[in-house]
């Protein structure tokens, strides 16, 4: 039924967008490709799993908790691992294999911490009930998804289009040197960023989690692959793009399993992404930024 | 020889792996030495893998004749994708290259000559110690030719400065491209060795974390000399194995070992400038 697939396919991708957005966002603003989203993903999923499921929160509770945690966590990273690249002016790949090592030390924890085996939310706590409109059936448990996930980015894109803040850092995206003559607090605003991407990366880890009600401490590996697929798509650094291209790859992999193979659909996707690599680099939406690191 | 017969029995697969992983990290370390980012070398190391195995297990071609197989398959995909691709540069063309990796990886996936996710079983286990010695030194001294050459310095300058390399009259192209198709041989050969002491493969062996675990040895070695390679490859091979009593939380520590060397070691383990200025400050307080 298409109208189902449709909608599945909004939630997947929605979330999807999510993810990408946080990715995108550090690419942009810290020109760092950070290979540690997916493990923060992972965790934030975790958090949310144990707030609710040790402390006896609400749902709500949970994800704020997610985003909180996750948040703390690119946060740290930031502080410890990228101020001392950026510091001392490491070239691109420098700052993304040390996210690669804080990626490994991350899903270890997880592995150690919470086991290999699969937890799931307690049923009673998922929001029940769904709607039925002609033959679609709307599960409350996805369109709470779709509204976070959706009020998550309109909330970002207001910040970066409307405020003060926002400006800073499309300043800073322009260039870190010119926005930090200009008196922006540059360092400040990397720290804000990260914190901000990876609480995104978070609660969408809480929000897949919640939507296939399946968490273990490998989630965040392919997810990350798929992020990769979404900022190259977009234009790496579009926060537009990642929205797309979000949406497009949960479009594409919902339809690809409903009406083809599953994996084929995957050869599909990827094979589209290297032609569009070939042919328009910058992705859909972005402009090839030549900046030196 | 007890004690080696011993030594061998258990730990000849580990030797034979650091050898492999040399091989690739050498074979990174030449296409960043012309300064692409490339990350399709665990693609290019799959194609050598898949090809010499099908041809041994399928045809029983003589294992001379797989590795020549194997190592120019690759190097054949590599020239058709090299020259759209590699007019990308940094992240993008990491990106692109990664991207091609999955896409073959998905497409292994899914036929049927290939075992699927499954994978190829019963490749005879045609790979002698020798022969993987023999070929990383041969490679190590071509290699090591080449960066003295007249190529090995064209690859320096492209590196450095590509428009300043163009004006001075380097085919920065065509150089890239010799770096690419040469990077994909040896990661090729790689895989041929591997596939026949492994005796199984499967698409995940050449996936995103092979690609960048490659990448890692190269640079937590050090991508200054020819040694930071090889010894990137052998202690990433060999630290999950001695971190074996940590548990659970082995690969904390292998991930915090990493991000030590890189925030620490900003040239890498091996740094003949640092280890020289190192000797001499010893030989200084040592009269």
């Amino acid at each position: 039924m298409f109208e189902q697939q449709l909608f599945n396919a909004l939630t997947l991708g929605s979330v999807y967008a999510l993810f990408a957005l946080g990715f995108t966002l550090v690419f942009g603003v810290l020109a760092v490709i950070n290979l540690s989203h997916g493990a923060v993903f992972m965790l934030g999923s975790y958090a949310a799993l144990m707030i609710v499921t040790q402390f006896g929160a609400p749902l709500w509770l949970g994800l704020l908790g997610s985003m909180l945690v996750s948040g703390m966590i690119g946060l740290v990273i930031d502080v410890m691992i990228l101020k001392p690249l950026r510091a001392r002016n490491a070239p691109h790949l420098i700052p993304m294999i040390a996210t690669i090592g804080a990626a490994i030390m991350l899903t270890s924890a997880g592995q150690a911490l919470f086991g290999a085996e699969i937890q799931r939310f307690p049923e009673d706590f998922l929001p029940a009930g769904e709607f039925t409109i002609g033959e679609v059936h709307l599960r409350v448990l996805e369109l709470g998804i779709v509204a976070i996930a959706f009020l998550l980015m309109a909330g970002l894109f207001l910040a970066i289009r409307r405020t003060q803040l926002g400006r800073a850092l499309r300043a800073i995206a322009e260039s870190p040197r010119a926005a930090s003559l200009l008196g922006i607090n540059v360092e400040g605003l990397f720290h804000v960023t990260s914190f901000a991407a990876a609480a995104l990366g978070g609660i969408a880890g809480a929000l897949i989690g919640l939507n296939f009600n399946a968490i273990t401490p490998v989630m965040g590996q392919p997810i990350l692959h798929k992020g990769i697929a979404v900022i190259i798509l977009g234009g790496m650094g579009d926060i537009r793009g990642a929205l797309i291209g979000g949406l497009f790859l949960g479009f594409a992999e919902v339809m690809s399993k409903a009406y083809l193979s599953s994996q084929m659909g995957d050869a599909v996707a990827f094979g589209l992404l290297f032609l569009i690599l070939l042919v328009r680099p910058s992705g859909l939406f972005g402009r090839v930024l030549e900046r030196k690191a | 020889m007890e004690w080696f017969n011993d030594f061998w029995s258990t730990y000849s697969t580990l030797v034979y792996s650091v050898g492999v992983h040399a091989l690739l990290a050498l074979s990174i370390w030449l296409t960043l030495s012309c300064g692409l980012l490339s990350l399709a070398n665990a693609a290019f190391m799959g194609i050598g893998a898949y090809v010499s195995a099908l041809l041994s297990v399928n045809l029983a071609w003589s294992f001379p004749l797989v590795l020549a197989a194997g190592g120019l398959a690759p190097a054949l995909v590599a020239l058709i994708i090299g020259a759209p691709t590699l007019r990308l540069s940094g992240v993008y063309l990491a990106m692109a290259t990664l991207a091609f990796g999955e896409v073959l990886r998905v497409i292994v996936l899914n036929l049927d000559i290939t075992g699927g996710p499954e994978g190829l079983n019963g490749i005879p286990a045609s790979t002698e110690g020798w022969h993987i010695i023999l070929i990383l030194a041969f490679t190590i001294y071509g290699l090591h030719r080449l960066s003295h050459s007249r190529v090995g310095r064209a690859f320096e300058a492209i590196k450095e400065d590509e428009v300043a390399a163009r004006l001075m009259g380097i085919a920065v192209e065509r150089h890239k491209l010799f770096a690419f198709v040469l990077g994909a041989i040896i990661a090729g050969v790689a895989g041929v060795l591997n596939a026949h002491f492994t005796f199984f493969i499967s698409p995940r062996e050449y996936g995103f974390e092979n690609a960048v675990d490659i990448l890692t040895m190269a640079v937590l070695g050090g991508t200054g000399s020819l040694v930071g390679p090889i010894l990137g490859g052998s202690i990433l091979t060999l630290l999950p194995e001695v971190l074996r009593f940590l548990h659970a939380w082995r690969g904390a520590v292998n991930g915090a070992i990493l991000i030590l060397v890189v925030l620490f070691l900003p040239t890498g383990l091996w740094d003949p400038r640092r280890i020289r200025a190192w000797l001499r400050r010893r030989r200084e307080s040592t009269p």
